[in-house]
This record gives C-alpha cells, structure tokens and sequence, in this order.
C-alpha cells in the first residue's frame, strides 16, 4: 500500500504547494529556462502520480506490481472486485482519458485558427525587409505565427513608426525566439493542461507563469543582438502602443494589474545578474527528480517482478 | 507552373482587385487587369477556386462566365485580424506569441517615467 500512498501525497504536492510556491518565487525571472523545465517536470509528474495512484491502488488486490495485477485481472484469476478497487480504476481510465482527449483538442483546435489566421495574414501583408511580414495597421504590434512547416513574423506599419531601427531589430529578435525555440509547444501544453483541470486552483497561474517565462526566454534571446536599454524602450513602446481590448471576462483576467506587473518583470530582470550555473544545475536536477520518483514508484515493482 | 510563393502572391493581388470594386468580376476581366502577368485563364480560375474553398471570395453562378465578389471587405478582414491580435477573443489569441501584453495609458505613462524617457 506504499506505492498509492506516496504517489497521493506527490500528486496532492504537485497540485497545489510545490506550484504555487513556484509561482510566487523571485528567482525564475533570473532564469526562465530552468524554471521552464522545472514547470514542465511539476506537470508530467503530476499527472503520471495523480494516475498512478488511482491505478495501483485499483490494482493492489490483484498482484504485488502493475503488470502482475494487470495480468490476473485481465486472465480472471481473481473473480471478485472491490467497489472501491473498481472506482480507483474507474478514475484512472477517465482522468487519462479527460488529458489525452483535451491535449488533443487543444492541439487541433489551435492548428485550425493558426492556418485561418495566416491564410489572412498572406492576403492582407507584404513582405518586410526584415524578413517579416507587414500589415497595414495603425496598431502597433508584432507577433509570431509558428508552424510546425513555415512560421511567420507579423509587424505592423504603427509598430514601424513607433520604433527606431534597433527597437525594431530587438521586437523581430524576440519573435524569431519564439519560433526557434519552439515556444508554442510549451503553450499548448500548458494551455490543454488548464483547459483539463479549470478548476485546479493552479493551472491558471501555471499556465500564465509558464507564458512569461518563455518571453523572457525570447527577451534573452533579443538582449544579444541589442542593448539591454533598446529592449526595454521596445518592451514599454509597445506596450503603450495599445489600447486596452474591449472588458471581456477572460480579458479582465488577463488584464489589468497582471498585465502591467508581467511588463514590470520583463523590465525589472534587465538589471539583475542570472543565476549562478550551480543553482541552475540544482534546478535541473530537482526536475529530474521530480520525474523520477513517479517512475520507479511505478516501473519498480515491475522490474523487480520481470527479474 | 505556378510556385507557391506565386500563388500567394497572386491570391493577394486578385484579393487587391477584388477589393477594389463594388461590381463582381468574371476570370477574364481578372485576366485581363493582370493582363501584363501573362497568366492562362485556368491559373486564375484555380486561384479562384482556392480563394472560393477559404471562404475570402464569393461565386455567383448566375450567368456564365461564373462572377466573383470579394466575400468581407478589406477592412473587415483586417479589423477581424487586429481582434484576435489584440486578445478581444482571448482563446483564438492562444495561437499568436505577442510582444507584449496589455497596458493601459496611465500605466504606460508611468513605465515610460521610470525608464526616463
């Protein structure tokens, strides 16, 4: 009854203090790419414990590890099954399910209005010296479109006349990141994450931290083909540039005081030194712990039944 | 043989004249505009077709030759894509990585402040 147990305890962990404490914490601004495999582990861990706790306990009757148990249950050794044996397996299956089915959704759902969104990006730009794309609208923005075959950088002709040609070199550096660095998968990972489990009191903040962490990620990225001081003007010029959308209840979740306190951050973190390596590996290896103890709370059984 | 950089590019210009009138245009009055592109008519008809399947363009099968219309405005177009840019719908802009988030003018002014600009 160990492995049911602690896998519990690591899932009720992962779900709430461990991210939230994640969240709160100063250092991941000083380096968002170990804080960005960090939250990546946080989140497969929890889900491999929060499954594999439904399913060992569902199993515990039926054979001392997964694979013995699997066996006698399917082969009907055992002609008789708990009801809260069966309920336990019962979870497993739906919750498994629940993820798949919505990481799937997720992932098509985006694709459909990434290609709508550039079907009309081909027809209502030209192409820019600087390799993107040029929309004629007064709004300043930019932004990417990845894809899995082209991606697409998208300024606009308000961005140009705000921005001076470093500014502008800074703005395309940082969206080229995105596409490079293949940020879009991070997101729709995370967001399939939230869209299973909206009513986990951290797949909102995760899904937000995760957001920042890889801008400044592309921010890091921008800062070595310019000045650290031209990034931050193009941060705050674009920023400014634009208006505040319509009040919408998702928007006003996003808006407001997050809104300017993500800025903050993105501009307060210029001034401040990066972690020292040896902190980072600590990070890293916490990660990989994280990982690690769902697993061989799961395969060791196995294995040591196989030989 | 058409690329398909060409082909897009060709989208965009039939889209331009499109755009441009308020009547709607047969493939040959298009062929004709295009006239210094030396484009076979059927090159025209694909990329009608084309335009027709993502919804931009409008069929009237009316009469013969088929006449096409542009399906929304320009305008109309650009200001759905500055709407989804802009985050008004905040899970079609899930697919976009923008620059920056959201600022209001107050708060802008007061960034803008600290950096001493």
């Amino acid at each position: 009854m160990i492995a049911p147990l602690a896998l519990a305890a690591l899932a009720v962990a992962l779900a709430w203090p461990v991210p939230l404490l994640l969240a709160r914490a100063g250092w991941p601004a000083r380096s968002p790419a170990a804080a960005l495999v960090l939250w990546q582990a946080i989140a497969i861990a929890g889900g491999l414990s929060m499954i594999g706790a439904l399913l060992t306990f569902g199993l515990a009757p039926f054979g001392p590890d997964l694979l013995t148990a699997t066996r006698n249950l399917v082969t009907g050794e055992v002609d008789r099954i708990e009801s809260w044996n069966a309920l336990a397996l019962c979870g497993a299956a739906l919750l498994t399910g629940h993820l798949v089915l919505n990481l799937v959704l997720t992932v098509v759902r985006s694709e459909r209005q990434r290609r709508r969104h550039e079907q009309l990006v081909r027809l209502l730009s030209s192409p820019h010296e600087s390799g993107a794309r040029l929309i004629d609208s007064p709004a300043p923005v930019a932004y990417c479109l990845p894809g899995a075959l082209s991606s697409i950088t998208v300024v606009s002709a308000g961005l140009l006349d705000l921005l001076d040609e470093g500014e502008l070199r800074a703005v395309v550096e940082h969206e080229k990141a995105h596409v490079t660095q293949r940020h879009d998968v991070v997101l729709v990972a995370f967001r399939a994450w939230y869209a299973s489990l909206p009513w986990f009191p951290i797949a909102f903040r995760a899904q937000r931290e995760v957001g920042m962490l890889v801008e400044m990620l592309a921010d890091d990225t921008a800062r070595r083909a310019v000045p650290d001081g031209v990034l931050a003007r193009a941060i705050v010029l674009v920023g400014a540039g634009q208006d505040r959308p319509l009040a919408e209840p998702e928007a006003a979740e996003w808006g407001g005081e997050a809104s300017v306190t993500e800025l903050g951050a993105r501009l307060a973190r210029l001034g401040r030194a990066p972690l020292p390596r040896a902190v980072e590996s600590l990070v890293v290896a916490a990660a990989v712990l994280l990982l690690a103890v769902p697993t061989v709370l799961l395969a060791l059984p196995v294995a040591r039944a196989l030989l | 043989m058409v690329g398909m950089a060409t082909l897009g590019e060709l989208e965009r210009s039939i889209m331009e004249l499109l755009w441009a009138t308020d009547d709607n245009l047969s493939a040959y009055d298009l062929q004709e505009e295009l006239a210094d592109r030396k484009l076979a008519s059927t090159t025209i008809l694909t990329v009608l077709s084309r335009l027709e399947n993502k919804g931009f363009v409008t069929r009237s099968r009316d009469a013969r030759p088929h006449r096409y219309s542009a399906a929304a405005t320009r305008e109309e177009h650009m200001a759905d894509l500055m709407h989804e840019v802009l985050g008004g719908a905040s899970d079609r802009t899930a697919v976009l990585e923008r620059f920056v988030g959201q600022v209001s003018p107050e708060e802008a002014a007061t960034l803008r402040r600290l950096l001493g600009q």
